[in-house]
Formats: C-alpha cells, structure tokens, sequence
C-alpha cells in the first residue's frame, strides 16, 4: 500500500465517520463540528485527485463560510431539534420504506445501464486539455468564457434571492430611536447641561 | 464569444440592466413611492421589447457555443410572455396600490421572472435551462407571498417554495443522469446520441426525470397539488401572473427539451405526455365542480388547459407544436381577460371571491357580464369563440398522431368541464337574488376585459395570423 492509498483510506474513512456523526449525534453544535471534519476530509480527498483548486474552495467556502453560518444558525436559533428529531422519526418507517423502494427500482435497473457510445468523448471536448493547462486556469477558461452567460445568470438568481429575502423580512419601524451621528457631534455642554445653584438645606 | 453572441441575449441584458437601474433609483429615491412608476414603465418596458423581438428578430442564432438559442420559436414564446406579463403589471398598478401591496420591488421581480422565462425558453443546454427556470422560479416565489400579514400568502409562498425545491431537485436529478449517460448537457450533443432504438436505460431515467420536473411546473396531474392553494393565497394580480406568464414559457421550455434534446426518441415520451395531458384534463374538469372560490376554479381551469396544451405536444409532430403554441397564445389571452375581470370584483372596496358573488351580475353591469360569458365560453371550448379554435388544433394534432384515444378523452373531459364555467354564466344571468358586486370599477380592468373579450370573437377570422407565426415556429423546432 502505498502513501497515497493509505492516505485516500483515510479521507475516506474520516469523511464518512464525519457524515455519520452529523446526522446521529444529540447535539447539534457537535453534528456541526463533524460536518467542518466532512467538508475538510472531502478537500484531502480532491487534492488526491490532483484538483486543488477545488479542494482549496471547499476549505474556504464551506468551512470557513458556510458551516460558520450553520454554527451561528444553530446557537443562536432556539429551535427544539430533540422534538424535531421525534417528528422525523414517527415517519422514518415510511420514509425508509419508499427510499428501499425507490433503491431497489434503480438498482434492478442499473445492471443494463450503459453510456452512450460517444459519451466520453463528448464529455472530454468540453474542457481544455489536461496536460497542457493546470486545473484552476481551466476552471477560471470555462467559468469567465464559455460559460459566462451562466455565470452572469447565476448571478441575477442571487440578486433574485437577496432581493426576496428584503423584501419578505424588512419592515420599516417609525416607533424607534435611531442614532443621530451630526445631532450628537453637535451637542455642547453650554446646551446639553443646565447650571442650578442649589440653596443649602432647600432642594430644587 | 462574440459580438453576434450577445447581440442574441441583448433583449434580456436590456431588461436585466433596467430590473437593476429601477432597483437603485427606487433605493435612493423615495422608496414605495415611485412603485406605481416604475410598474408603468417596467409594463412599457416589455411591451417595448416584445414588439422589438417580434418584429426585428429573424433567422436562427446558437449564440454562447449553442447554449443559447435564439430563433422562430423562441421569439413568438417571448412575445407572449413579454406582452402578458406586461398587460399583468398594468392590471395589478390600481389594485395593489388600493391594498397598500404595492412595492417598488414588485415590478422589479416581475422583470426578472421575464428575463429567467426568456432564458428559459431560449435554453440549449441542461445548465441553461436551470438558471432561467431558477431565476424564474425564485422571483415568483417572492411575488406569491407579497402580503407578508396574511397567513394565507405567507403559505403560498411556502408551499411553492418547498414544491417548486423539490421539482428542481428532481429536474436535477435527471439533468444529472443525462450528463452522465449522454456526456454532454447541450441538447444538441444528446439529439446526437439519443437515437431511436439506442438510447441506454440510464438516458430514459434521465428524460422521466426531466419530464416530472418539467411537468411540476406547468402544474400538469399528478404534480399539481401546489396549484390550488398558491393560486388561491397568492394576492390576485399575482395569480393574474402564475396563470399566464410562467405557463407559456414552461410550456415552450417543455418542447425544447423534448424535441430539441429527445427529438430522436418520441416514442419514448410520447406516452408519458400523453398520460399526464390525460390526467391533467380529467381532474382539472371534475376537480373543478365542487369549488365555490372563484380563483381555485381558476386553478383548476388552468391545470385542465394544461392538459390540452400537452395533448399537442404528445402529438410530437411540428403541426403538434404548432398546436401547442396557438392554444397557449389563445389561452394567455382568455386568462387576462378573465382576471382582469376577477380583479374587478368588489363589494364595498373590498375584494371577494365567492363565486356566489356573481348573483344576477348581468343586472347591474350587463356589459362586463356579456364580455365574461364571451370569455367563459371562449375558456369551455365552445364553437364559435377562438377558444374553441384552440381545442379543435390540438385535437386535431392527436389525431394525425395516430392519438384518437387521445383525443376522444379531450372532448369528452371539455364537456364534463364546461359545466362550471357555465355555472358561473349561468349565476350571472339567472341566479338568485343576492348582495351584488360594486359596479363601475378600474377602466383599465374594463378595457382589459374588453379588448380580450373582443378578441375572442374577431379572433375567428384568422386568429389575428397568430397560426403562421405558430407553425413558423414549430417549424424551426422540429425538424
């Protein structure tokens, strides 16, 4: 065995430990911690691969973006998830039960299955040749050339999406005190604080 | 890449531009006050638009490496999106502003729903296909639950949100098998590989999995459980919307991919479309009886014409198509009109939709009661009215398929379904004494209602050419 398969064995080993854990373990916080070790033995797997590009993004978007957001989600959401959890298993039977089905209708299928004759060669046309451009240049040649126009699309899904999200949850309140920087530069003590002179043994 | 590329997507890049410029001008402005505006020109936008597509665009342009296609069919699809979504946004201006729902992001949206229907219907590849329908998609996720204080909108929404979720993950799921099996995600490289009596098991899977996500989203049976209650809690002009616009344009995206993409092995979806056209006519007929909510009969009307609009596309011929087109154009006008009619519908400013409501309407307004009896016979399919022209088309098409199984089915399930469109003329005309409707109402509405119920009878002559234009289209698709 070499060190390359010894260390495959053990991305895999570990990813599918983290996908595990994720979902059984009590504690969210916890099924979050598995899931970054997930996300982070997947990217070893791609470097295996040799695409470190996208071992690369997988450490710093899902990592460091988004499984952030699940722990900030999670601690700060008070959400019932042992309640949750019993709801998902009063259905699981079922669940399980349509999931085998649907398991064993492909799987009786998947023995005749075959590609189409052209198929790999159709598939390898559409990517720069791998000998001649490293993998992130070939990513960066199809993502900004060929496929610009879905780039661009993808991103008025996402102006789409934070539009709606304003949309449905902004509410503009009247009834708030909202922080006045120039009214607060512009206070002086001459107006801001009234002088008495207080008579001994009186009171105001 | 090249200038020709973009000069092909310049009608969506116009349209995406101004959907950004009226989103930062109504930012730094006065907000919801310029709303009512920016509806009007965003509705001149399209309008623009859509005249500028129908009458300069010709020959077939395969712009970004054919993932973008621009030709005949695509362009009459676009003009029917752009002029019905445009005649939309005119409709709903006096009624949100009325109900205060009226936002300046409501144009907006609708502006970009457009763009992502435009792509739609241009798509020629898998991924092309899925941005528009996402863009599409998720805009009117948006727009359905507008009235953010009402628990029925907000459902709305939801319920279309965590459906329409479920839809895309199925079309994924077969845009995935597809790629795999076939090695491409253009539609040309799978024509090329799907062939009659070859295609693999795992392209089939692909295709059914496309078709169920496709038909999710022209609310075609049995994917169309959403359909009543978002019709039903979505503000109306909203429904006005879902029933026209999104329909053309999954519709044209359906014939896209089966034609374009699966045009080798019609056998193999033709059984499935046939099916679910069935289906779809059948429930929408019978399901339709026992409601008293005038826009879930609405609902269910639309899912019936879906069926009809299907049983042309089963056909999988170019005369099919052809069909499928003039049907949907006929059938974007008849809804107009008929929600510019539900939109009227008033009693002490507030709006109802009851069909009880309609009691002896013919009395107090006998000229909006005559043009909905047009409409609504137009809707039932009956001779003379163009609706019923629509019908003899796609029948017709199932014919020459070989498909008077098909076809018999139709008529018999357009008869069971005249039965509550002519309830509804049958209330307004003979009904029992009741508390009335408000008369007079918006004259937009009126002249909405007007010129589609006008439309419905010099409609006969000659469809105003809408068929030629329709067969140039289909024409270009199948070949």
């Amino acid at each position: 065995m070499t060190v390359a398969d010894f260390a495959f064995y053990l991305f895999a080993l570990s990813t599918i430990t983290g996908g595990l854990f994720t979902v059984i373990s009590r504690n969210p916080v916890h099924s979050v911690l598995w899931l970054i070790l997930a996300f982070l033995s997947s990217a070893g797997l791609f470097v295996l691969l040799g695409a470190e590009f996208v071992a690369m993004l997988l450490i710093i978007v899902y990592v460091g973006a988004v499984a952030v957001l699940f722990l900030f989600v999670v601690m700060m959401l008070d959400v019932d998830f042992a309640e949750l959890k019993a709801e998902m298993a009063r259905y699981l039977p079922l669940a399980l039960l349509i999931g085998v089905v649907l398991l064993m209708q492909l799987g009786i299928a998947f023995g005749v299955w075959e590609f189409a004759d052209e198929a790999a060669n159709l598939r390898v046309a559409v990517a720069p040749d791998a000998a001649e451009v490293e993998n992130t240049r070939a990513l960066g040649l199809l993502l900004y050339d060929d496929y610009i126009l879905l780039f661009q699309l993808a991103g008025l899904i996402l102006l789409v999406a934070m539009v709606g999200a304003i949309v449905l949850t902004l509410r503009h309140r009247v009834d708030v005190k909202r922080q006045d920087v120039l009214a607060q530069m512009y206070r002086d003590p001459a107006k801001a604080m009234e002088l008495k002179d207080v008579k001994p043994g009186q009171g105001l | 890449m090249t200038s020709a590329d973009f000069s092909a997507v310049l009608p969506e890049v116009v349209i995406s531009l101004f959907a950004m410029g009226a989103l930062l001008f109504a930012v730094y402005s006065n907000k919801d006050k310029q709303a009512p505006m920016l509806t009007w020109a965003t509705a001149g936008l399209l309008a623009v638009i859509a005249f500028w597509i129908g009458v300069t665009g010709e020959g077939t342009t395969a712009a970004f490496g054919g993932m973008f296609i621009e030709d005949a069919f695509s362009r009459f699809a676009k003009v029917v999106i752009l002029l019905s979504a445009s005649a939309i946004l005119l409709m709903s201006e006096g009624y949100m502003a009325r109900r205060d729902l009226l936002r300046f992001e409501y144009p907006v949206l609708i502006a970009l729903a457009a763009v992502g229907m435009m792509v739609m219907v241009s798509a020629g590849d898998l991924m092309t296909l899925y941005m528009g329908l996402e863009l599409q998609s998720l805009s009117l996720y948006v727009v359905a639950s507008l009235r953010r204080d009402s628990v029925k909108s907000t459902e709305a929404g939801l319920k279309y949100f965590v459906l329409g979720a479920l839809s895309s993950g199925l079309l994924l799921y077969g845009a995935s098998l597809t790629y795999g099996y076939a090695g491409t995600t253009l539609f040309s490289g799978i024509i090329s590989v799907a062939s009659e009596g070859e295609m693999s098991l795992g392209l089939l899977f692909g295709l059914v999995f496309l078709i169920t996500g496709l038909a999710f989203k022209v609310s075609a049976v049995p994917f169309h459980m959403w359909t009543p209650d978002v019709y039903e809690g979505s503000p109306t002009p909203v429904t006005a919307f879902f029933a026209t616009a999104p329909k053309v344009a999954a519709m044209a995206l359906f014939a896209r991919v089966v034609h374009d993409a699966f045009g080798g092995v019609v056998a193999d979806w033709q059984q499935i479309l046939a099916l679910l056209s069935v289906l779809s006519m059948f429930l929408g007929a019978i399901a339709a009886i026992g409601q008293r909510d005038i826009k879930r009969l609405m609902a269910y009307s639309s899912i019936a014409h879906m069926g009809f609009a299907l049983m042309g596309l089963a056909a999988g011929t170019a005369f099919g198509v052809q069909a499928m087109l003039v049907y949907m154009a006929i059938y974007v006008t008849m809804n107009i009109g008929t929600f510019a009619f539900i939109l009227s519908m008033e009693r002490d400013g507030q709006n109802v939709t009851d069909i009880g409501s309609l009691n002896l309407y013919s009395r107090t307004s006998p000229a909006k009661a005559l043009a909905m009896l047009i409409l609504l016979f137009s809707l039932a399919g009956v001779p003379p009215l163009v609706g019923f022209f629509g019908k003899y088309y796609v029948l017709l098409a199932a014919v020459e398929a070989d498909m008077a199984w098909l076809a018999v089915a139709g008529v018999i399930a357009s008869v069971i379904g005249a039965f509550y469109y002519l309830r509804i003329v049958y209330l307004m005309y003979f009904g029992e004494e009741g508390d009335g409707l408000d008369t007079g109402g918006s004259p937009v509405l009126g002249g909405f209602l007007m010129v589609s119920a006008a439309a419905m009878v010099l409609g006969v002559i000659n469809l105003f050419g809408v068929e030629a234009l329709a067969a140039a289209a289909a024409a270009t698709l199948v070949n």
